[in-house]
């Protein structure tokens, strides 16, 4: 078989989770099974086949797993958020039509991607640029403490850090394919740590820089995470040498430890991560700091045990009021809905799909023949993983929360059209390394 | 570059798999204690999601029902208002105050008992449905004893002597359990006198006393004391009612007549080892052994008069002995544990463990339990039980204890007058303990009105006694 006709036959478990998702829906609503979930179902894969029909025109090597499993993943998400909000779900679908737009829209423009490199510079500060402007006045928009949105009353809103974070991993992967020889042998080895020649490593002391800057300005642990470990994650795989990761682990520790020390919001987080149940923390007595939606997030997980509560059951607001028990349901809490729901092999399972993604991603990386393609793969697959990490890993508590969203399945324009394209890259990439030499 | 980027994907293997271990301790090894966290509202929340079982009368009528609300939420109501609040209580999810059966049979109101189609259902989203519990009690009775207190603060409680089972359990002041948490008027009034007053038993402790003589074997029904007053007892006088001097007299004589010095010498002779253990037979110096929370039920045991007061420990050396025998002497008992004395007799020594659950039925309306008259004690020989009864017989034939006769039937009872006030008041505490029909019991009950200026338990009690044993033995056979 094909790749591209095994890409077709995937993306038939992704139509009927959609229609089976929003059947259940409807019988939870109404105790009645509404034609509705078969013409949503029947939507959804209409717009997957259009997809699958671009790469099938465009990528015929392209790797044949990983829209099939973007598809799972939002039809997934739309249904959580259909049943979390109705009006939600039908602005996320359209979100999805937009994306998918854009998604072909890179495939179509960006065939040979590798054109990309000449932009390296421009994309640099065009990323850098977007990131900075939720801090320009009457743009930006301190939400909880943190500054992570560009708003324009009316018009749009939307998050820059989710189309600069594919700007700096092109940058990072153009960028150390060039120096990468230059970074290890002109290094010069002090107490056996390597240590690169001052000048090349610039550009990477000024990652170093923008993620401290994204920290101090930004309020934005998640995302400053999120950056920099893509950045180690090409500098290692571009220079094979675990010093400086592990340099560069120290010098982002440090500067973490510093910054979150003199901020009051990112040291606010912290407290509600090493104690979320206290009851001044969470009776929000504390001023600034409420570890309200942390609790709520492990009450949640409770709540759904190892098999979850059903469908549709989770309690989501105190019952006879629209009091939220558990705050942003749709976007930063989702998973935590998602476990509540169905419990910890649902969300097992979610945690599943997105490392199926991810190996195919790396397993790109592995078959690509420049090294700027396989820098490419790994920083876009690690950015990726690390955002899954970071948002699920602060909704289970393994490190502070922080709001960025769940790829594909969280509520969000930004966060749907933006992963869209990113898979578009890897698709992209992964069509010219497979291709037959 | 390929080892690096295994060893990159291995390393973000091992973040997923943090994510994954992380999830399991919320949702598998600490979701126990996050879902018991007081901080935790999803836990009342889903509390008020259950729809709770009926609490039924024994002639099936609704004593309390869910009702729903809001978000597939339920509340309860309590069709019967006052009568029954006491002992049905109240469950209010929003709060998580429980109390009386809603609390004791909680398990059974929410379904956690129900069998494994229940539990399928609710893994497919359904709502938790609970089993319906059939009490015991006996409205009509209930509301006959209550109209027959008329306000008077006090109990009436009545039991089937042979299998415990509880008829009516009443008790004054009272309040409504619709609305709990209302300003019910008077001091006390959400406590179940019935379970939870300390009250001064008076004559009516004497069935005791004559127990630990007969049983014991150092008295006989004929055994003559002297029956002159007063008495020097403890270094105190105790004087018989009216100061009457009754002479020599039989302990029958004694009982039907409620000679305090007898029954102080009585007790002096049977010792205070003895006596000590024939109370705990009874059931005394513990909790009674009924299904109602635990924080609704007092025991009944003698308290030292110092302040504060507490109880003494069992047979203690302080204790006035004598007094104790006339019901006296710092004894202080419910009216529920007077019941179960009636009830030990007239089911020939034999004690039963009341009880107010009946069965329980689940809602396809399969009875899934049925409550099992319990021995609680084997209080005395079954002879000893006849010659007590026959003693009983005569206080209401000839005695105190007139009033309660029932035209036809006979009855068998014990009057009491406990004085309660300072020395020289006139407050009285007067009781009535008995059952009928005599030669074979169905129904035993303790009836007292807390207070009174100088109202006797002949005259006061034992015709409210009289009333609710009446009914019941009509309905009942």
């Amino acid at each position: 078989m094909t790749a591209r006709n095994r890409e077709l036959f995937g993306l038939i478990p992704a139509s009927l989770l959609v229609t089976a998702g929003f059947a259940a829906v409807f019988i939870q609503r109404s105790n009645a099974l509404s034609n509705i979930s078969l013409t949503y179902g029947a939507i959804f894969l209409g717009l997957c086949l259009a997809g699958h029909v671009v790469i099938r025109a465009t990528l015929p090597y392209a790797d044949p797993y990983m829209f099939p499993l973007v598809a799972l993943l939002s039809s997934f998400g739309i249904v959580m958020i259909y049943r979390i909000d109705t009006t939600d779900a039908r602005q996320q679908a359209q979100w999805f039509v937009l994306g998918l737009i854009l998604f072909a829209a890179t495939i179509i423009t960006f065939r040979d991607y590798r054109k990309l490199e000449r932009y390296r510079y421009t994309i640099a500060v065009v990323s850098l640029v977007l990131l900075m402007l939720p801090r320009l006045p009457g743009l930006g928009d301190q939400v909880n403490g943190a500054y992570l949105a560009v708003h324009i009353p009316g018009v749009f809103e939307f998050q820059p850090t989710e189309f600069a974070k594919i700007g700096f991993v092109i940058f990072l992967a153009s960028y150390l394919r060039d120096t990468r020889e230059v970074l290890v042998q002109g290094a010069r080895r002090v107490l056996g740590v390597t240590i690169p020649p001052l000048k090349h490593f610039g550009p990477v002391l000024v990652i170093w820089g923008l993620a401290m800057l994204i920290l101090f300005a930004l309020h934005d642990v998640g995302s400053s995470l999120m950056f920099y470990g893509a950045l180690l994650a090409i500098l290692y795989v571009a220079t094979s040498r675990l010093s400086f990761v592990v340099v560069g682990v120290l010098a982002f520790a440090l500067g973490a430890w510093y910054i979150g020390a003199h901020v009051p919001h990112i040291d606010a987080r912290v407290q509600e991560w090493l104690h979320p149940l206290s009851p001044k923390l969470y009776s929000g007595t504390v001023p600034g700091v409420s570890s309200y939606q942390q609790a709520n997030a492990l009450f949640a997980q409770a709540a759904g045990g190892m098999f979850g509560q059903g469908f549709g059951q989770a309690t989501l607001t105190i019952p006879g009021t629209s009091h939220q028990l558990l705050p942003a349901p749709s976007t930063d809490m989702i998973y935590a809905v998602i476990t509540d729901e169905l419990g910890l092999f649902g969300a097992a399972a979610v945690l599943i799909a997105y490392l199926m993604l991810i190996a195919r991603g790396f397993k790109t990386a592995v078959l690509a023949r420049d090294s700027f393609s396989t820098l490419l793969a790994v920083g876009l697959s690690s950015v990726l993983a690390l955002q899954v990490f970071v948002i699920v890993g602060g909704v289970t508590r393994v490190i502070p929360l922080t709001g960025v969203t769940l790829p594909f399945i969280s509520y969000g324009g930004s966060s749907i059209i933006a992963n869209l394209v990113l898979v578009a890259l890897l698709l992209l990439v992964s069509d010219r390394a497979r291709r037959p030499a | 570059m390929n080892a690096p980027i295994g060893r990159v994907f291995g390393f973000i293997i091992v973040l997923f798999a943090l994510l994954i271990v992380w999830t399991s301790r919320w949702t598998v090894f600490d979701a126990k204690a996050l879902r018991d966290n007081p901080l935790n509202a999803r836990t009342v929340i889903d509390e008020e999601k259950i729809d709770r079982g009926k609490i039924l009368a024994d002639d099936g009528t609704v004593l309390a029902k869910s009702v729903p609300g809001p978000d597939h939420t339920f509340t309860r109501t309590y069709p019967t208002g006052s009568l029954f609040s006491q002992t049905v209580g109240y469950s209010i999810a929003t709060t998580g105050q429980d109390a009386g059966l809603e609390l004791s049979d909680g398990d059974y109101l929410r379904g956690v008992n129900t069998g494994i189609s229940a539990i399928l259902g609710q893994l497919g989203g359904g709502t938790q449905v609970g089993d319906n519990v059939y009490t015991t009690l006996d409205p009509k009775a209930q509301r006959l004893a209550l109209s027959l207190l008329d306000g008077r603060d006090g109990s009436v409680v009545a039991l089937d002597p042979q299998t415990g089972a509880v008829k009516v359990m009443v008790s004054l002041p009272s309040y409504n359990d619709n609305t709990p948490n209302a300003n019910c008027g008077a001091p006390g009034c959400k406590e179940n006198d019935a379970t939870q007053a300390f009250d001064v038993p008076g004559s009516t402790f004497k069935i005791v006393t004559t127990t630990a003589a007969l049983n014991s074997g150092k008295f006989t029904p004929d055994s003559v004391l002297n029956g002159n007053s007063p008495l020097t007892v403890s270094g105190v006088p105790l004087d018989n009612d009216s100061d009457t001097s009754w002479g020599p007299q039989t302990l029958t004589v004694a009982l039907t007549n409620s000679i305090n010095t007898i029954f102080a010498q009585v007790a002096q002779q049977v010792g205070r080892p003895t006596l000590t253990e024939y109370m705990k037979r009874f059931g005394f110096y513990s909790k009674p052994p009924i299904d109602l929370p635990p924080n609704e039920l007092v025991a009944s045991e003698p308290w030292t008069p110092t302040t504060p007061s507490h109880p003494y420990p069992p047979g203690s050396p302080n204790e006035d002995i004598g007094r104790i025998g006339i019901g006296q002497g710092g004894l202080l008992v419910t009216p529920l544990q007077m019941a179960m004395v009636a009830a030990t007799v007239a089911d020939g020594g034999k004690l039963m463990a009341p009880h107010l659950t009946d069965h329980v039925v689940n809602p396809d309306g399969q009875t899934i339990e049925t409550i099992k008259p319990v021995l609680y004690s084997q209080v005395m020989k079954p002879a000893i039980a006849q010659e007590i009864s026959q003693m009983m017989r005569k206080v209401v034939e000839e005695g105190t204890g007139q009033p309660a006769s029932l035209g036809g039937l006979s009855v068998a009872g014990k009057t009491g007058t406990a004085s309660i006030g300072a020395t020289g008041s006139d407050l009285t505490e007067p009781w009535f303990i008995g059952f009928a029909p005599a030669a074979n019991p169905t129904i035993a009950v303790a009836v007292t009105i807390d207070q009174t200026h100088g109202g006797y338990g002949g005259t006061l009690a034992a015709p409210i006694a009289s009333a609710v044993m009446k009914l019941l033995l009509s309905e009942h056979g």
